[in-house]
């Protein structure tokens, strides 16, 4: 059953993947990757990868498809037809895809549980982590734990991004408190809508609290709680507002909120190698080890969810604010 | 049971190729972008693909079940989800821009300004001045 949904899956994914390239009209072309994220949330689900499916969910057919739809509305909706035949960039793409088709012929087939991917290090993690970690989500323990390392690097990596994107649209102050007072949101005349986030959006904030909170027992953790949080404020700020949005949300406190994150998941670090053990080596900082891997984990995975829910939200708020530029420059 | 053992690394590298082709044949730069997000989950689909194990469950531990699909790809792929949306927002930021810079976001319509204003800098440079030139010279003074 497993194989059947997967395969059927896997096509679907192709053939989404063959409109996206087809289509010319990048409306058109932005809702079918927010399908193709869906079916690939889907799709790893199915195999077995339930953390990720979460992530993917959220971030792939929530957050990217809206920044898309952002952009789209500042830079045009219609792709120019290109005037050439790209009969070389075919035959490049054939040629490679065959070399990598050969590639695969003699990779370990799918499912299979003897091949050398499941021989290296997944064992210990399996069979050790319950004891050495004590979080029953073997996911959680070794994204916060085993390769916390890793881990730092890639919020760094978000928090990066956050301040190039915050560097590239910078919208003037005086633009700002000019536009401040009368921008409407574009849906403000939803009035089922309206009613409907207003009841929603409690719901969803909690669910992304949950969702931080119990990623050692579940499917969950720092990213996902992140990406959900900053989810219900972008679901907030387009029928609310930019101006009610940055009120509760000001663009200092989330600058400030994606720093502290990173600073809160190096400190850890820090202060375990102060009471003797190694950079992001949880287990001196209580008595128990594993309540220490416990405290260590939870501090950690909260740094993560701060950075990653501040810089979506500042990254849509960015995003916005162009979009109100753009429309006050042409009045 | 052999044509499916390798069915998902086959739809892998066609989902990588069309990704491929969508961001060296088309010249929008936003198409080139969804290009890239295809590509980019064609190897979050290779290594979730290795991940997994007949008849395992999610790598969720429990006394109930005994076999489990490997942690690791989860955990790299996670991961590399959310800075796929972080970087993907960066190159929206630079799409936007390079809209506002050019009022196009089609290469070879960038790619005529561009030499048109290298042609002009370069004249300049052999003596034919043009009407800028003047302000330049306004401000020296």
């Amino acid at each position: 059953m497993e194989t059947l949904i997967d395969i059927v899956l896997l096509s679907f994914l192709v053939l989404t993947a063959l409109a996206v390239a087809k289509m010319h009209d990048l409306f058109a072309v932005v809702m079918l990757s927010g399908i193709y994220s869906l079916l690939t949330a889907s799709l790893f689900l199915d195999l077995d990868a339930v953390d990720v499916a979460f992530t993917e969910a959220s971030v792939g057919a929530g957050i990217s498809t809206l920044l898309m739809l952002a952009s789209l509305k500042l830079v045009g909706r219609y792709e120019t037809r290109t005037r050439y035949r790209p009969m070389l960039a075919l035959g490049v793409v054939l040629a490679t895809g065959a070399l990598l088709i050969y590639g695969t012929l003699d990779m370990p087939h799918f499912g299979s549980a003897d091949a050398p991917v499941h021989q290296h290090v997944a064992p210990r993690y399996l069979n050790d982590s319950m004891g050495e970690v004590g979080v029953p989500n073997v996911v959680t323990s070794v994204l916060a734990s085993y390769r916390g390392y890793d881990t730092l690097g890639e919020t760094l990596v978000v928090f990066t991004a956050g301040i190039g994107v915050i560097s590239l649209l910078r919208v003037s102050r005086r633009t700002k408190q000019q536009e401040m007072q009368k921008v409407p949101a574009d849906m403000q005349q939803q009035i089922i809508l309206r009613v409907v986030v207003k009841w929603l959006l409690p719901l969803i904030l909690i669910f992304a609290l949950y969702v931080q909170f119990h990623g050692d027992y579940g499917p969950g953790g720092g990213f996902q709680a992140g990406v959900i949080f900053a989810a219900g404020i972008i679901l907030y700020t387009m029928l609310f507002g930019l101006s009610n949005a940055s009120r509760v949300f000001p663009p200092k406190l989330l600058e400030l909120l994606a720093a502290l994150g990173v600073l809160l998941y190096g400190g850890v670090g820090i202060v375990c190698m102060l009471l003797g053990g190694n950079f992001l080596d949880y287990n001196s900082l209580r008595h128990d080890p594993v309540h220490g891997q416990h405290l260590g984990i939870l501090l950690v995975e909260l740094g993560v969810g701060l950075t990653v829910a501040a810089v979506m939200i500042t990254i849509f708020f960015k995003f916005t604010w162009r979009t109100v530029k753009h429309k006050y420059l042409e009045k | 049971m052999n044509i499916i053992g390798l069915y998902n690394y086959w739809i892998v590298v066609v989902l990588m190729m069309i990704g491929f082709y969508v961001v060296i044949a088309h010249e929008n730069l936003i198409k080139k972008l969804v290009g890239v997000s295809i590509f980019q989950t064609s190897v979050f689909f290779f290594y979730i693909s290795m991940g997994k194990i007949s008849g395992a469950t999610p790598p969720i531990l429990d006394d109930h079940y005994q076999l489990y699909s490997n942690p690791l790809p989860h955990v790299l792929i996670l991961t590399a989800i959310v800075v796929g949306i972080a970087t993907t927002a960066l190159g929206l930021a630079l799409v936007v821009r390079i809209q506002e810079a050019y009022g196009s976001i089609e290469e070879h319509e960038i790619q005529d300004q561009d030499t048109q204003d290298q042609m002009e800098s370069r004249l300049e440079a052999y003596g034919f001045r043009k009407k800028h030139v003047l302000s330049v010279q306004n401000l020296d003074e």
